[in-house]
């Protein structure tokens, strides 16, 4: 073993090492509670971080796309813009409407952080940088993806407003929709890698294709379509734009979000925000090869910077959609989702299942099972496509 | 094929941010208290009085209180006492004066009558807008004083406008030379005919018997 690698060992364990020197000299039976406290802290602290400046992050990307030059007063490049936000939306006064429940009015959003929070327990954040090793991860963190669904319809429900109410059900609707193509999606991944633990379908990534390309899922045809179908899934799950429904704030009144004023009104903002980053991370684990690297010589750069490098691409790229797309209507919403997100999902099962069974074809073969899979996923795609936009056309518009 | 369109969009976005960060010129705003705005030439918001010196501006004052804009003012926002005596003006003629000349710019409208109707040139519009206080009232109210502004200020804010302006009352006065001059040839050719007229008369003088 040379220096440097000893070197990148260390960086790679430096978390780990960090943690036994807090939690070393307590006595055994206590170790792992404040193992896990501190995992909690160090997850709750981090992605707090990360909330923090991916709403500046958003706000400078906009304006930078609208040409001009987004928040810039608060500190150099307005660094301290989401602290000033923070301030402002916890000295804002907290109004509950009379005739709220008031009970549930305050824990919708509680409950909406709560399980977005829950989410990153499984994620792999690094080689060994896993909160909960769950032999059923990845069903663990879809449960507690779906439960926000749930504090959306409460807070609806609790606000006693009837745009609140509406605007919860449209919510719901949506959310349900889009949960299907989202399922759909990764049973492809566990098809293929036999188990639910995400550590371990991170570790089915591993390993070089003719020494230098990942064998990481995207780069496979049933991979990419199912990156394409989750990563879509995912926008509308996490209520961004052009999937911004339910809360559409140039059309209805904040949706399900209209009676919620200053730190409820951030809470919500978090929870979104947080979802948005675990889906993301759990795409980056299901399809991008988690924490590894992309070459091989890249190795040496520890894991966890990898993870998020991943994820914050991934997350620019949520931020990018949202300036470039006007939002849908809701029937066209729906129509997307049961009419080409979900049959394009189920045909994926198809592909995988038949590049699970192929995975013994070699030399030519081996180029035949690639074309007849690039078909599978490539012709569904456009004949669904072109049924579903027959008639649809170009639009002329008309001025009076 | 089915999704193109999606991408062109994001091309489209990928270049305006990349745009934006090597082309200034892209920018729609200024960032304001920092770099000013380049208002335009017809630009216009609340009036001033035009005085011909800067360093006397109440001697100097174009406005005779002829009190003409205050009874054409629309929200009537202009307020306007006349001076007891007379002081000569920039031309050294003896003229009334504004003792009061009040503008409420709470109540101004901004419309630029008061401008038009003026016979005098005296009072014009300004570009100034940065013109919030903490004080709905007595700091509104503009007196005679903080309207003044030298005409060499008019000529940068509305450069055409102003040399136009300046034209026209040189050419007037000008005019008003001639025919001062001219007045006072004819009245000296008057006078010398009225003084002649006895001598050369002086044989006719007795009349014809009839």
């Amino acid at each position: 073993m040379n220096a440097a690698f000893l070197a990148t060992l260390s960086l790679e364990l430096l978390p780990a090492q960090l943690r036994d020197m807090v939690t070393g000299w307590l006595p055994e039976p206590w170790r792992w509670l404040v193992n896990s406290i501190l995992a909690i802290a160090v997850i709750l602290a981090s992605f707090g971080l990360l909330f923090a400046y991916l709403t500046l992050a958003e706000r400078k990307i906009l304006g930078r796309v609208q040409n001009r030059p987004g928040p810039n007063r608060t500190g150099y490049f307005g660094l301290l813009q989401p602290f000033a936000d923070g301030v402002k939306a916890l000295t804002k006064e907290d109004i509950v409407p009379r005739g709220a429940d008031h009970l549930l009015h305050f824990l919708a959003p509680v409950a909406l952080l709560a399980f977005s929070i829950m989410t990153f327990a499984v994620l792999p954040f690094g080689r060994n940088l896993v909160a909960v090793e769950l032999d059923a991860g990845v069903l663990y963190f879809f449960a507690a993806g779906a439960a926000t669904e749930l504090a959306v319809f409460m807070a609806g429900w609790a606000s006693h407003n009837k745009y609140s109410l509406l605007a919860a059900m449209r919510a719901l609707a949506q959310l349900i929709s889009y949960e299907l193509p989202l399922l759909l999606s990764f049973v492809p991944v566990i098809m293929i890698a036999g188990s639910l633990s995400t550590q371990e379908i991170v570790h089915r990534q591993s390993g070089w294709m003719f020494g230098f390309v990942p064998q990481w899922h995207v780069l496979t045809p049933w991979g990419f379509a199912g990156f394409a179908i989750f990563m879509t899934a995912a926008l509308a799950e996490s209520n961004r734009s052009p999937f911004d429904l339910p809360e559409a704030e140039s059309e209805l009144i904040a949706g399900h979000l209209t009676e919620y004023s200053g730190f409820k009104y951030a809470l919500f903002f978090m929870a979104e925000y947080f979802g948005m980053c675990a889906l993301c991370g759990m795409a980056v684990t299901l399809f991008l090869g988690g924490w590894q690297a992309p070459l091989p010589f890249l190795e040496f750069i520890p894991s966890y910077v990898w993870f998020a490098t991943k994820m914050l691409t991934l997350l620019l790229g949520f931020i990018w959609v949202r300036c470039t797309f006007p939002r849908l209507r809701i029937d066209q919403l729906t129509r997307f989702a049961w009419k080409f997100l979900v049959p394009l999902a189920l045909i994926n099962l198809g592909t995988t299942a038949f590049w699970s069974l192929t995975s013994g074809w070699t030399g030519g073969l081996q180029i035949a099972r690639w074309l007849v899979a690039i078909a599978l996923v490539v012709i569904p795609f456009q004949l669904i496509g072109r049924k579903l936009s027959a008639g649809l056309g170009p639009r002329t518009y008309r001025y009076a | 094929m089915l999704g193109t369109g999606l991408l062109k969009g994001l091309g489209v976005t990928a270049k305006n941010f990349v745009g934006s960060y090597h082309d200034p010129e892209r920018y729609t705003t200024i960032e304001y208290p920092e770099v000013k705005p380049k208002l335009p030439e017809a630009y216009r918001n609340f009036p001033f009085l035009v005085t011909e010196n800067a360093m006397d501006p109440m001697g100097t004052l174009r406005c005779v209180a002829c009190q003409i804009c205050e009874k054409e003012c629309p929200p009537q926002c202009i307020y306007i006492e006349k001076s007891k005596d007379k002081k000569p003006d920039a031309s050294g003629k003896m003229q009334i004066y504004p003792a009061i000349f009040d503008i409420d710019t709470s109540v101004c409208m901004s419309c630029q009558i008061c401008v038009e109707v003026c016979p005098f040139d005296a009072i014009k519009m300004d570009q100034v807008f940065e013109i919030a206080t903490t004080d709905r009232y007595d700091a509104l109210l503009l007196r005679r004083e903080q309207l003044a502004k030298p005409n060499s200020y008019y000529q940068s804010i509305h450069p055409t406008e102003a040399a136009e302006v300046d034209g026209r009352l040189a050419a007037d006065r000008k005019a008003a030379e001639e025919k001062a001059k001219a007045a006072a040839a004819a009245k000296a050719a008057a006078a010398k005919a009225a003084a002649a007229a006895p001598a050369a008369e002086a044989p006719k003088t007795p009349p014809p018997a009839a």
